[in-house]
């Protein structure tokens, strides 16, 4: 039962609440946001054991707690540009299919509790990867949200067959 | 009890406690679905198993019962307060009869026509009669099917019982069970003049079912009653638990001990440390727990067997072969995760054998073999592996055959078909789309074969080996990991990342320097070694994980040296650290389709760790493409007479820098013992373990034990005692043929013998044996050994306890023996059967299968053996055994524990076979 709620997309979920609170994060100055709820730690700079053969966007797997996390650079998997050199990422862990795998991100923020009010689609202009990876558009004051689909974010298989 | 019919029992009293819930719910809602639907289900599979055990009376009443739950389903009966209790009612008499199941091991005689009779006019809608009364008050003897009540009368002839208990001779005569007697006992001893009414107000339970017939089949049980009582009812004495959980705790031990690992290692630097009391005792209980959850998870191999015989049954009736399936072993225990991963490879291995590997009975004959083929499977353990032979004395392999098919689909060429060795040819049959059956049979022959049988074997880490010969027969060796969770792994590093590479699959580590005599070369870039006559292809890691290049050129790396099968490769790393105990974790699914590692890990010192997968390795290298042929050629040679090596371990004693060695067989355990807890007797160092005092012994006599620290010991055990050999360090365990090259007038050295390139000192066990017991050989003369025949005689040592065949033979290759040991009298005369010459045998007398005189017999009654001077060796040296022995055909006797009377016997009985030549 549970799968087939989380197989829909977070948008319908997104509109059935009054406010959802999202973890928020920032990569190359734009905010994004994942629902609290799928938030398992947030964990600042972490040694990280590579993994050769990997797809790029692994950075690669890390050990929290004695479990093995399998750490993904949003960046690149956003198509951007690699993170500079000696900054340090931070991470949000999430757990999909019984496996954890942290997202690396340049920083993370505050929880918002957003209205649903200011939910919005994607808008058809948006590069078609952030499409993929976009639920949709938190207005926000001053600045827009863009809420992250893990599930499609951590979907490697897509593309790689 | 029959395990099949203990397990049935427990299954079923929780299907049946279930069920009691389900209907009084379904009582209550009697639409709904779900409830209906899972009462169904539970009583169909009760019906089922009985059937399938062979209980036909309870199965006709769930069948009953099935059939109105049938209707209650489909919605053509409606579900009423009777109709519920009409159900219950078959449920409690399910019950009674599995009581009685249980503490008889068979069902009661009697039958249940009323009741079915009542379930059947339920089930056709007819408003059954005897419904409404059959709730409560119970009909004493109401008229039922008349068959049913005629005992009561002339009870020394009930038919009913008489017929039952023919089904059940025919039933357990099938099932083989050891407790066939007590069926036919019980039967006559039930009393006679019990006249159903007469025995119910003797029943100390209320009557349950109120049933005619169940007077009579509580007869027996009544008098079976005492013995049942007194045993706790076996559908309480275990419980079932899900596998998951089971599962789970495996996981939590293991990281139990990984972390009780990194906090040993932690304190192993500090010698003063408080924590070291305390971390002695956590390590001790882990260790326990580990094996108490390890000891869940087993279960005997036989389980996966359990449906061979049948198969190979109606196999041989479908070819019309006659075939004798012999299972050796089937008590070895192995996880259950393994067995389920081995037992569709095994069945297919064992139909092959039958199908491909028997002749029909006029080509045996022809061939001048027993018309009856036989099928062996024999499991035991070693090492840390199980070892599972599946061999025939049919055919063989057809290498021609094969050959040609090689050839005809392109797996090879002609000309390298023509170098290649037999055994090579051979291996092909563990390539995809060969099948040598010429008939696509129901059973084999379709292409589906031997290569999904590897790759599965290989998958948990097993190899599989195969030996054929042309007329002989072929015999397929599996060696599996006891257990998946937990490995040992040698960590190694290239450009600064470590990996782990299970320990299975390593055969040795080669370091490469600029000056060592062993060099990487280079064939078009393509990095070769040569090592001991061979070429073995490498391959770079690096390379081969696209990890960057490292600065510069390395002073010095490692090859380790890898075997996928018989393929056997290296793997060029940066550097070797040491082994660890690993617990393999799946990679995340994102990962899965690298593959090159076959899980990753946290290492003691808490960083994440990928394994390599050395199959993915050596498939990425080539060897699926044959590319390696002519390498495979030596490695396969190579692992032909790999039977013929000893295993070594190889330690240091703290006397020098003196390489010293031990055969492994002869190891029990290796521990580290706690200098502080040395205690005294008689003068000499005790240390107390695993319940029992064990001596301490050093190699040096002299060597000062200290008073705290660690200090590693070789336990060695035979039967309930054993003994430690302190040494001051381990080395490692290497393979090598045995030789001893120089022996040494020491006590307590064998000789020196070549190992791993280097000369190693070789102990003799035994001397420190008698130096921990003075009785263990039930001698205390010191060892002295006579080397005076240079030219190698051939001995064949029998002897069923690996003890001595290990202790035997070095003792007999330092005096100048070329030893080959066998533990049964069986694998003896397969050897005398493949051709094998030998100037003297020795034989154990108490071996189980043929004994030593028997074996004797077999001897000198045909083939090339019958002149060949043999040595009988036993425990018991009385007049009359010696009689015996020289009766059978044993030229002399020698107590087992005699070993200089020994070497003297085999000098003499040469001479004298000689002599007389």
């Amino acid at each position: 039962m549970n799968q087939i709620v989380a197989r829909g997309r977070d948008s319908q979920e997104v509109l059935a609440a009054e406010t959802q609170d999202y973890v928020t994060m920032f990569i190359e100055g734009q905010l994004f946001g994942i629902p609290v709820l799928t938030v398992q730690d947030v964990l600042g700079a972490q040694k990280i054991t590579r993994i050769p053969l990997a797809p790029r966007e692994v950075a690669g797997s890390l050990n929290l707690r004695g479990r093995i996390v399998t750490a993904i650079d949003v960046r690149l998997r956003l198509g951007l540009a690699p993170r500079p050199e000696g900054e340090q990422p931070m991470s949000v862990v999430v757990e999909l299919g019984g496996e954890l795998y942290s997202l690396m991100v340049d920083s993370v923020g505050e929880v918002l509790s957003l209205p649903s009010a200011g939910f919005e689609r994607n808008p058809p202009t948006l590069d078609p990867l952030w499409r993929e990876f976009s639920a949709g558009i938190f207005r926000l004051q001053g600045k827009l949200l863009v809420v992250l689909d893990v599930m499609r974010l951590l979907e490697f298989t897509r593309q790689e067959a | 009890m029959d395990d099949l019919l203990s397990e049935f029992l427990t299954e079923t009293a929780e299907s049946l406690a279930t069920l009691d819930v389900e209907l009084v719910n379904l009582e209550q809602n009697p639409n709904d679905p779900k409830i209906l639907q899972n009462i169904f289900r539970l009583v169909h599979t009760i019906k089922g198993t009985c059937g399938f055990l062979g209980l036909p009376r309870l199965e006709t009443v769930a069948h009953a019962a099935e059939n109105v739950l049938g209707k209650f389903r489909d919605g053509d009966l409606e579900v009423t307060p009777d109709a519920v209790t009409l159900i219950l009612n078959s449920i409690d008499r399910i019950k009674e009869i599995l009581g009685h199941l249980e503490q008889t091991e068979a069902e009661p005689e009697g039958n249940d026509a009323d009741l079915i009779e009542r379930l059947n006019a339920m089930a056709e809608g007819r408003a059954a009669p005897a419904a409404s009364s059959g709730e409560s008050d119970a009909p004493p003897a109401p008229p039922g099917p008349g068959e049913a009540d005629n005992p009561a009368d002339d009870a020394p002839s009930w038919p009913v019982a008489a017929e039952l208990e023919a089904e059940f001779a025919e039933l357990l005569g099938k099932n083989d069970k050891p407790a066939a007697p007590s069926v036919p006992a019980s039967v006559p001893s039930t009393p006679a003049p019990a006249p159903a009414t007469a025995v119910q107000p003797v029943e100390e339970k209320p009557a349950a079912v109120p049933a005619a017939p169940k007077a009579e089949a509580k007869a027996p049980a009544a008098s079976a009653a005492p013995v049942g009582e007194a045993k706790e009812s076996v559908a309480n004495q275990s419980i079932r638990v899900n596998v998951e959980l089971l599962e789970n705790l495996m996981t939590l031990v293991s990281e139990l001990v990984l972390t009780r690992n990194q906090l040993l290692q932690m304190v192993r630097g500090k010698d003063d440390s408080e924590f070291a009391t305390p971390l002695q005792r956590l390590s001790h209980i882990t260790t326990d727990l580990q094996e108490g959850v390890m000891k869940t998870r087993m279960q005997p191999i036989g389980n996966a067997w359990a449906k061979l015989p049948r198969i190979v049954r109606d196999l041989s009736l479908e070819m019309g072969k006659k075939i004798d399936l012999q299972m050796i072993g089937a008590e070895t225990e192995l996880d259950r995760q393994v067995l389920e991963l081995i037992k569709d490879p095994l069945t297919h291995m064992v139909r092959n054998s039958a199908d491909h590997g028997l002749e029909g009975p006029e080509e045996r004959r022809a061939a001048g073999k027993p018309e009856v083929g036989k099928v062996v499977l024999n499991a035991y353990h070693e090492g840390g592996h199980i070892i599972i032979e599946i061999s025939d004395d049919g055919r063989g392999l057809n290498l021609a055959k094969i050959r040609a098919k090689a050839i005809a689909n392109g797996l090879v060429s002609e000309a390298e078909a023509d170098a290649m060795t037999e055994q090579q040819i051979a291996q092909f049959i563990f390539r995809a789309g060969l099948s040598t059956a010429e008939k696509v049979t129901s059973v084999s022959g379709r292409g589906v074969g031997m290569d999904v049988v590897r790759s599965n074997i290989e998958k948990i880490g097993g190899t599989i080996e195969l030996k054929t010969a042309l007329g002989k027969g072929s015999t397929f060796t599996i060696k599996i990991p006891l257990t998946l969770a937990i490995v040992s792994a040698l960590i190694v590093e290239c450009s600064n990342e470590r990996f782990a590479i299970p320990q299975i699959s390593v055969l040795e580590l080669v370091r490469v320097t600029p000056n060592s005599e062993h060099k990487i070369e280079v064939i078009n870039s393509a990095p070769v070694l040569r090592l001991r006559d061979r070429l073995l292809p490498l391959v770079s890691l690096k390379k081969l994980l696209r990890l960057e290049e490292g600065e510069d050129e390395r002073s010095e790396t490692f090859i380790v040296i890898t075997q996928v099968g018989t393929y056997t490769f290296g793997i060029i790393v940066d550097r070797v650290f040491d082994t660890e105990e690993i617990v393999v974790k799946p990679v995340a699914p994102i990962l899965r389709h690298i593959t090159m590692f076959s899980g990753n890990t946290i290492l003691g010192d808490g960083s994440v760790i990928m394994i390599l997968d050395p199959n993915g390795i050596a498939s990425a290298t080539g060897e699926a493409g044959m590319a390696g042929a002519t390498q495979a050629a030596d490695s396969k040679a190579a692992r032909v007479d790999a039977n013929e090596r000893t295993s070594l371990l190889v330690f240091r004693d703290g006397t020098g820098d003196d390489l010293k060695a031990v055969p492994l067989a002869l190891v029990a355990r290796l521990e580290e013992i706690d200098l502080a807890q040395i205690e005294h007797s008689h003068g000499k160092p005790v240390v107390q373990y695993r319940g029992h005092l064990m001596p301490l012994v050093a190699i040096d006599p002299h060597m000062d034990l200290g008073k705290e620290g660690r200090q590693p010991v070789l336990v060695f055990s035979d039967r309930d005692r054993s003994m430690g050999l302190v040494v001051e360090e381990i080395v490692d365990i290497v393979e090598e043929h045995l030789k001893v090259e120089l022996a040494v007038d020491q006590p307590g050295l064998i000789g020196t013998a070549v190992i791993s390139g280097k000369a190693t000192d070789l102990i003799d066990a035994g001397y420190y044996l008698t130096q921990a017991f003075g009785d263990w050989f039930g001698t205390q003369e010191e060892p002295s050994f006579d080397n005076e025949d240079g030219s190698q005689r051939r001995v064949l040592l029998v002897d069923d306890s690996p003890f001595f065949r290990n202790l035997l033979t070095p003792l007999l290759s330092v005096a100048g023996y070329d030893v080959t040991a066998v533990d049964s009298a069986d694998k003896a005369l397969a050897l005398r059967d493949t051709g094998r010459e030998f100037d003297i045998i020795i034989s154990d007398i108490e071996m189980p299968g043929l004994s030593g005189f028997d074996f004797a017999t077999a001897v000198r009654s045909e083939g090339p053996w019958r002149q060949v001077p043999m040595v009988a060796l036993s425990s018991h040296a009385t007049e009359r055994d010696f009689e015996r022995g020289r009766q059978v055909g044993f030229n002399d006797y020698v107590a087992k524990f005699d070993r200089d009377a020994l070497l003297e016997t085999l000098m003499q009985t040469l001479a004298a076979a000689e002599g007389a030549a």
